[in-house]
C-alpha cells in the first residue's frame, strides 16, 4: 500500500501517455470489458475523498473495483489505471468489476466518452487552477457540453446546494439524481453572508444575485433566485441531520424513506458533502443501503485528506488545501467554526505550505481570498514554507496572527521545526498544496506512525 | 501632522473578485492605518452610483467574461461619466485586469463582436478567439510577471517625480532603489494595444504583459493606472501601493514602514519566471 501511494505513479503515467499515443481507442475498448460498468467523480473539491468512500461502497456491497490512484484523474492515468488491470493480451484480467474514476474538471467530455459510464457524480465546482482552466466558466461550459452529450442511460448525480452543479439537470438526457444538507444547524451565520471565495452569487439563468435562506461554505447552501424563480432542488437524498465533531460526524441520510444513519470519522461539512456525493452515487449504481452506512462508518481517509499520524506523542494531521474555499472549510473545520465541536483549550500549531507547481496552480493569487484570519488567536505555532513560502508569510502578516510565523523554505526542515515547536500532547495540523503534500506525507511516513482513527486522542 | 483621511471606492466587489484582487484593498487599508491615516471603503455594486469627487481612490478588479460583460452595461450607465470626472481631476484609479479592459476604448470579443468601453484609457483589447476545446486556456496569457515601472513621460527621470508636478517634491518611500520593479501574475484572454500617445505603465522584463508583443505592461493616464497584474498586485509591490496613496492624499511626507516581509516577498517574485510556454 505504501510503495504503491508514494510512488506518485509516475511510472504508471509514463504508460498511459505511451498508450494513449499508440491507440487513443484503447481506454474505451479496456473499460467496455467492465462488467460492472463505472462511475465517475468529478467536480472541484471532493474528487478523492468522494472516489475513496464510493469504493468503500462498492465493496461493502461485495463489488471488486477498478479505481485510478489519486491525482491520476487525466486521460493518461485513467488509460493507465486500465492498463495495468489488463493481462499482454489487451484484455482486462479480472473483468467483473466496477470502475470507479476520479476525473478531471476539463477532461470530463474525453472520459465520459471513452467510459460510457452508468453514473456520473458533479461535486461542486469552485475557482482552482484558473492558471490552467483560465476561468471557472470555461469548467462550467465543457461540463454543459458533456452532459448534453451523455447517453440517456447515465445518471447524473448532482449536488443540489451548488448552484453551478445544480444547473446542469437542464441540459441532462437520462435521469438525474440530486443530494444536499438539509440540517440548516451547520450553516454559518445568515448574518456574515457567503464568503469572498463563493464563486457563483448570481444567477446563471438571468444575472440575479441568488439569495442563501442557509449557506454552508463557498457558494454551497440553500439558494434561490429572486428574479426568475430558479431554486435549489429538495435533494433526493439528503442529510437531515449533521452533527460535526472534532475528528467525527454523526450523520442521518434520507432516501427513499428509509434514515441511512452513520458516523463518518472525518470532521468538516466538506466531507459530508464527499458522503453525500458518495451515497447518491451508490443509490443510482443500485447498491444497498446497508453498503453505505457501513462504509462510511468505517471509513479511512484518502491519501493527505485529514490523515493521522503519531509522531513522538503528538498528533499529527494533513489537511490538503489547494483553492480559498477549501482552504476556508479547512481552517474552520480545525477552529471550529464551522459548528464543528472543539476540545476546550486544545493546543493547536500550524505549518502550510505554499508550492506554485502545475500540479498546485502558478497562480497563488488565492490566498488573498481566503480566511487566514480564522486561525489568528487560536494558533499556538505557525511555520511556513513551500516555494512561495515568502508570499505566504506576508499573507499571514495581515492576518495578524498572536505568534510570528517562522519562516522555512526546505520541506523536511520545516516540518521538523514545526514538530520540534509542537510539544508532544500537542495537534500540529499541516496544511499543504497538491505537490508539498505528496512531499511532506513521504517524509512523515518515515518517522512516524500512522494512527489508526480509533486510537486518537478525544 | 493634521488628520489624514482616504476614502476608497471598491467597484463591483462581488463580481469582479475571482483573481485575489481583494488582496490590493487590504494593503491600501493596511498600509494606511498603520501610519494613522483614516480609511474607508465603499464597495460600489451594480445599480449604484459613483460621485465623481466622493473619493480619492477608486479600485477595480478582474473578472470572468461572463461577470465582465454583466458589468461592462453597468459601469457605463451608473458609473462612467463620473470615472472620467474623476480621471480628469487627478483622482488616483487602479484598474486590473477585466476592469483595466473594460476602461479602454473598446473590447472586440472573441465572436468578432465589439463592445464599447469607457475610454478612460487610450486602448482597446482584442480577444483572439477560443481554440474551442477543453483546453481553452491555451490562447490565454498566462504566467508570472517581473516589469520595470517607467517613468512619467512628463519628467522622464523616474517614478519619484511621478508627484512632482505642481512642484511636489519627491516621495520619500519611492525614491529608494530607483527603478521600481513590478511583480504579479498574468492571467487574460484579451490582448491590450495602446494608441499613439498613450504611455505604458511598466515595460516587461519577464511574462507577457499587454499582449505579448510590444513589451509593454498596463497605462497610464494622469493619476489613473490600468495593469494585467494580479497576485495580489499592491502587497507585495509596496513602493507602487504607497505611491497610489501619495498620490490620492497628495501627501509627500509617507512615513516608511517596516517592509521587511513585504521586500522578501518581492524579491522572491523576482526570481520567478514568467514565460512558460
Amino acid at each position: 500500500m505504501a510503495s504503491r501511494v508514494l510512488g506518485r505513479g509516475g511510472g504508471t503515467a509514463v504508460a498511459g501517455l505511451v498508450a494513449n499515443n499508440v491507440d487513443p481507442q484503447l481506454a474505451q475498448r479496456l473499460a467496455r470489458q467492465l462488467g460492472h460498468g463505472s462511475a465517475v467523480v468529478t467536480g472541484t473539491n471532493g474528487k478523492t475523498t468522494t472516489s475513496s468512500m464510493l469504493v468503500a461502497i462498492a465493496r461493502a456491497a461485495g463489488l471488486d473495483t477498478l479505481a485510478n490512484p489519486s491525482g491520476s484523474n487525466l486521460m493518461r492515468g485513467i488509460t493507465s489505471a486500465l492498463i495495468d488491470a489488463s493481462g499482454l493480451s489487451g484484455s482486462l484480467r479480472d473483468a467483473d468489476r466496477l470502475g470507479v474514476l476520479e476525473v478531471d474538471e476539463a477532461t470530463v467530455p474525453e472520459a465520459a466518452l471513452a467510459l460510457t459510464p452508468r453514473v456520473i457524480v458533479f461535486t461542486n465546482l469552485f475557482r482552482d487552477q484558473l492558471d490552467r482552466y483560465g476561468e471557472v466558466d470555461t469548467v462550467a461550459q465543457v461540463w454543459r457540453a458533456a452532459v448534453a452529450e451523455l447517453p440517456e442511460s447515465t445518471t447524473l448525480v448532482l449536488n443540489a446546494d451548488d448552484p453551478a452543479v445544480a444547473s446542469l439537470a437542464g441540459d441532462a438526457r437520462g435521469p438525474v439524481l440530486t443530494y444536499g444538507i438539509e440540517d440548516t444547524s451547520v450553516a454559518s451565520d445568515a448574518e456574515l453572508g457567503l464568503d469572498h471565495a463563493a464563486d457563483y452569487r448570481f444567477c446563471l439563468a438571468c444575472g440575479s444575485e441568488l439569495e442563501y435562506s442557509a449557506a454552508f461554505y463557498g457558494h454551497i447552501g440553500h439558494w434561490r433566485c429572486p428574479s426568475c424563480g430558479r431554486a435549489r432542488p429538495a435533494p433526493d437524498l439528503s442529510a437531515s441531520q449533521v452533527e460535526l465533531e472534532s475528528n467525527c460526524s454523526r450523520v442521518a441520510l434520507q432516501h427513499d424513506g428509509e434514515q441511512l444513519l452513520f458516523e463518518l470519522p472525518l470532521t468538516g461539512l466538506y466531507n459530508v458533502q464527499n458522503a453525500l456525493a458518495a451515497a447518491a452515487s451508490a443509490v443510482a449504481l443500485g447498491l444497498p443501503h446497508e453498503a453505505i452506512t457501513s462504509a462510511l462508518g468505517s471509513f479511512e481517509p484518502a491519501f493527505g485528506r485529514q490523515e493521522r499520524f503519531d509522531v513522538d506523542g503528538r498528533e499529527v494531521l494533513v489537511f490538503l488545501a489547494k483553492n480559498p474555499t477549501g482552504l476556508n472549510q479547512v481552517l474552520r473545520t480545525i477552529t471550529g467554526d464551522a459548528g464543528v465541536a472543539t476540545r476546550p483549550g486544545w493546543a493547536r500549531h500550524f505549518l502550510f505550505f505554499l508550492n506554485d507547481g502545475i500540479a498546485d496552480g502558478r497562480d497563488i493569487s488565492w490566498i488573498w481570498d481566503a480566511d487566514y484570519e480564522l486561525i489568528a488567536e487560536r494558533a499556538r505555532s505557525v511555520t511556513v514554507s513551500g516555494t512561495r513560502a515568502e508570499e505566504l508569510a506576508l499573507r499571514l502578516k495581515y492576518a495578524d496572527l498572536a505568534t510570528t510565523p517562522t519562516l522555512e523554505r526546505d520541506t523536511a526542515r520545516a516540518l521538523a521545526s514545526a514538530i520540534s515547536a509542537t510539544p508532544p500532547g500537542e495537534t500540529l495540523y499541516i496544511i499543504p498544496t497538491y505537490t508539498a503534500m505528496l512531499e511532506v506525507r513521504e517524509l512523515l511516513a518515515k518517522r512516524a506512525s500512522k494512527l489508526p482513527f480509533w486510537e486518537q486522542a478525544s | 501632522m493634521s488628520e489624514r483621511r482616504l476614502r476608497i471606492a471598491h467597484l463591483y466587489p462581488k463580481l469582479m473578485n475571482i483573481y485575489g484582487d481583494r488582496g490590493n484593498v487590504l494593503t491600501l487599508l493596511r498600509r494606511c492605518r498603520d501610519r494613522g491615516i483614516d480609511v474607508e471603503v465603499d464597495e460600489l455594486g451594480p445599480g449604484d452610483t459613483l460621485a465623481s469627487d466622493a473619493h480619492d481612490l477608486i479600485f477595480m478588479g478582474g473578472a470572468q467574461d461572463r461577470d465582465q460583460r454583466r458589468v461592462s452595461e453597468d459601469l457605463l450607465a451608473t458609473k462612467g461619466p463620473a470615472l472620467l470626472e474623476a480621471a480628469e481631476s487627478d483622482t488616483v484609479i487602479l484598474a486590473v485586469c477585466g476592469a483595466y479592459q473594460l476602461f479602454g476604448k473598446h473590447y472586440v470579443a472573441a465572436s468578432g463582436e465589439q463592445l464599447p468601453g469607457l475610454g478612460l484609457f487610450d486602448c482597446w483589447t482584442e480577444h483572439p478567439g477560443d481554440a474551442d476545446d477543453a483546453q481553452a486556456a491555451a490562447g490565454r496569457l498566462i504566467g508570472n510577471v517581473v516589469a520595470e515601472l517607467l517613468a512619467h513621460p512628463s519628467t522622464g527621470s523616474g517614478l519619484k517625480e511621478a508627484a512632482a508636478e505642481e512642484d511636489k517634491p519627491a516621495i520619500p518611500s519611492l525614491s529608494r532603489g530607483g527603478g521600481l520593479t513590478l511583480v504579479g501574475f498574468e492571467n487574460h484572454g484579451g490582448r491590450t494595444f495602446l494608441g499613439a500617445d498613450a504611455q505604458p505603465l511598466a515595460k516587461v522584463r519577464s511574462g507577457f504583459g499587454n499582449n505579448g508583443k510590444d513589451g509593454t505592461e498596463g497605462v497610464r493616464y494622469r493619476n489613473a493606472f490600468g495593469t494585467y497584474l494580479h497576485g495580489s498586485l499592491l502587497p507585495k509591490n509596496p513602493a507602487f501601493a504607497d505611491m497610489l496613496i501619495a498620490l490620492a492624499l497628495g501627501d509627500d511626507q509617507l512615513e516608511p514602514l517596516d517592509d521587511a516581509i513585504e521586500d522578501a516577498a518581492h524579491q522572491a517574485a523576482l526570481k520567478l519566471t514568467g514565460r512558460r510556454r
